[in-house]
């Protein structure tokens, strides 16, 4: 199921199977996430969408009965091979969740919070990562007087913006968004839609999503999955307008799930 | 009917305060001799002479605060030791028979560990720990007098580490629950950006639960500030003020369980009441803070979730 061919794979995900201790929950998925794209996961609750985008960074390895096998290619690893250093691979594969996650400290400290686990940057170089970070995601004038305060004050979706924020100030090659407008006002979801949009230019990105219509407006390539397997993937406006499955096109319209 | 239910419950809350205030009296009455006698001088005072009616509460005071900071000294980093193991890195299986068996450590009866400081704890510490701490850390400058000294086995440092097995079911159990509230997806966001564990509880978890953490080590400062048999049995109830910790010393508390029993003289008597007095109001700073900061936490879980 290779649709995203004509585009630079950036990961490749082949023969994956994911167990919640004996359950499987993903089942034989293969597919490629293209490069500096975005790609959505939809499909019903349980589906598996947030399963996958956990593998990416290995998330599950944090509960013990988390199990994955295959592969999960990224510039020549197997992302799942035992020997990865983990914290590594998620210095290089951000991630921000379905609620806003603000650290309890300072707006300036969430960005630089990640940024100094690696790098050990001056006062000045420092200031100006934070800068960046905050006008990529479209927050900087918002709290450029505030940097010192908690960022637990700020409202949904500046806190999830902040985690934009965040997430890229390590200047991480991918970006996953797990369903990162659902706790969200429709006026903060546009804010981070259009963000997500600007953001591409710069990073591959994966989203999990269950709202449809956020699917089809940010994403390039869709990928339609249903108790754990990956029924279709391609072209968004494909998927969309002319699904090849009868499954994806009842999902889409409405008539289930 | 009703107004009756209204003023028995009334009369039942009122009982406490009336009790509070009836103790704090009486302590201060009974004091009142002593505190005549030797005015605020008597929080200075090394002295302690029954024969000659001259009495100071320094060396009490001093040996109450000093075994209790000690304690905690031991008991915060060991307690959150096993409060991280118990939330973050313990196999399932094994968490509820640890978590039981810390709640059961903290309801064995405080003479027990004394007994058990006292036969098992401090001939061990005497013929084994004591003498390599005079000889390795004696001689170091600064540090060395607080470990030079006879191995008696019992004296300050003794109590204090009874002190700390005492306290540390009671730190621990409320570092665990705290640590436990602490949202999944905010430590998965710290790991997310390549946290190590050690990293995301000491800038994430600790940070966010630092007020009920703060709570439960008041709490545990205020159970070792009280303890009175465990100390008494190993602290050596010497009136003596001494830089070192092998030596014995007194607490309040146990100046007060071992010296009422003899106390002749009103001077005498109202001078352990003082004690008594110091020390409730020692306890009653600590544990008000602890209340405080607990009812901050609570505010503040309102607030995040």
């Amino acid at each position: 199921m290779n649709a995203a061919n004509h585009a630079t794979p950036r990961i490749v995900v082949k023969d994956l199977n994911f167990y919640y201790g004996k359950f499987l929950a993903l089942k034989n998925i293969n597919l490629d996430i293209a490069e500096k794209k975005v790609t959505a996961f939809i499909g019903p609750s349980g589906c598996g969408k947030s399963t996958l985008l956990r593998t990416f960074n290995r998330m599950y390895q944090l509960y013990p009965q988390q199990t994955a096998t295959g592969a999960i290619m990224l510039d020549g690893d197997n992302i799942l091979d035992k020997h990865q250093d983990l914290n590594k691979l998620r210095a290089k594969i951000g991630m921000v969740f379905q609620k806003p996650t603000p650290f309890p400290m300072s707006i300036y400290d969430n960005i630089a919070f990640g940024v100094k686990l690696y790098n050990n940057l001056s006062k000045n170089d420092m200031d100006e990562r934070v800068e960046w970070a905050l006008k990529k995601a479209a927050l900087w004038v918002e709290v450029k007087d505030k940097l010192k305060q908690s960022g637990m004050g700020l409202s949904g979706g500046q806190q999830q913006r902040l985690c934009i924020a965040r997430a890229i100030a390590v200047k991480p090659e991918v970006l996953l968004l797990d369903e990162p407008t659902s706790a969200l006002d429709p006026i903060s979801t546009a804010h981070i839609e259009k963000l997500i949009d600007e953001l591409k230019e710069d990073f591959t990105i994966v989203i999990v999503t269950h709202n449809m219509q956020q699917a089809a407006r940010v994403s390039d390539y869709t990928a339609y999955m249903y108790l754990g397997d990956l029924v279709e993937f391609g072209d968004t406006s494909t998927v969309f307008t002319n699904p090849k499955r009868k499954e994806t096109e009842d999902y889409i319209t409405g008539r289930f799930g | 009917m009703d107004s009756l239910f209204h003023n028995l419950t009334r009369l039942a809350a009122s009982g406490v305060l009336v009790l509070l205030a009836a103790i704090l009296f009486s302590l201060i009455k009974g004091s009142m001799p002593a505190i005549h006698a030797f005015g605020f001088g008597f929080l200075i005072s090394p002295d302690w002479d029954p024969v000659t009616d001259r009495f100071g509460a320094l060396i009490p005071i001093v040996g109450t605060l000093v075994t209790s900071f000690i304690a905690l000294l031991i008991a915060i980093p060991v307690s959150f030791g096993i409060a991280l193991f118990l939330t973050e890195l313990s196999p399932r299986l094994l968490r509820r028979p640890l978590g039981v068996a810390i709640e059961l450590l903290a309801g064995i009866p405080s003479i027990i560990y004394g007994m058990w400081g006292l036969f098992v704890f401090a001939p061990l510490f005497a013929d084994h720990i004591e003498p390599w701490l005079n000889d390795h850390i004696g001689p170091l400058p600064y540090i060395g007098p607080f470990f030079s000294g006879p191995p008696m086995g019992i004296g300050i440092l003794t109590a204090s580490i009874i002190l700390a097995i005492m306290v540390i079911p009671f730190i621990s159990a409320v570092m665990r629950d705290v640590f436990d509230v602490v949202p999944v997806m905010l430590k998965e966001s710290a790991y997310g950006l390549g946290s190590t564990t050690w990293e995301v509880m000491m800038s994430i978890v600790l940070p966010y639960t630092k007020v009920g953490v703060v709570g439960g080590i008041m709490l545990g400062l205020g159970r070792a500030l009280g303890e009175t048999m465990a100390v008494t049995f190993v602290i050596g109830n010497a009136h003596e003020l001494s830089k070192s910790l092998l030596n014995p010393g007194n607490s309040i508390s146990s100046a007060l369980a071992n010296e009422f029993t003899e106390a002749v003289g009103d001077l005498y008597t109202a001078s352990l009441v003082e004690l008594g007095l110091i020390l409730f109001f020692i306890t009653f700073v600590v544990l008000s803070l602890a209340r405080y900061m607990l009812y901050k936490l609570g505010q503040r879980e309102g607030k995040v979730s």
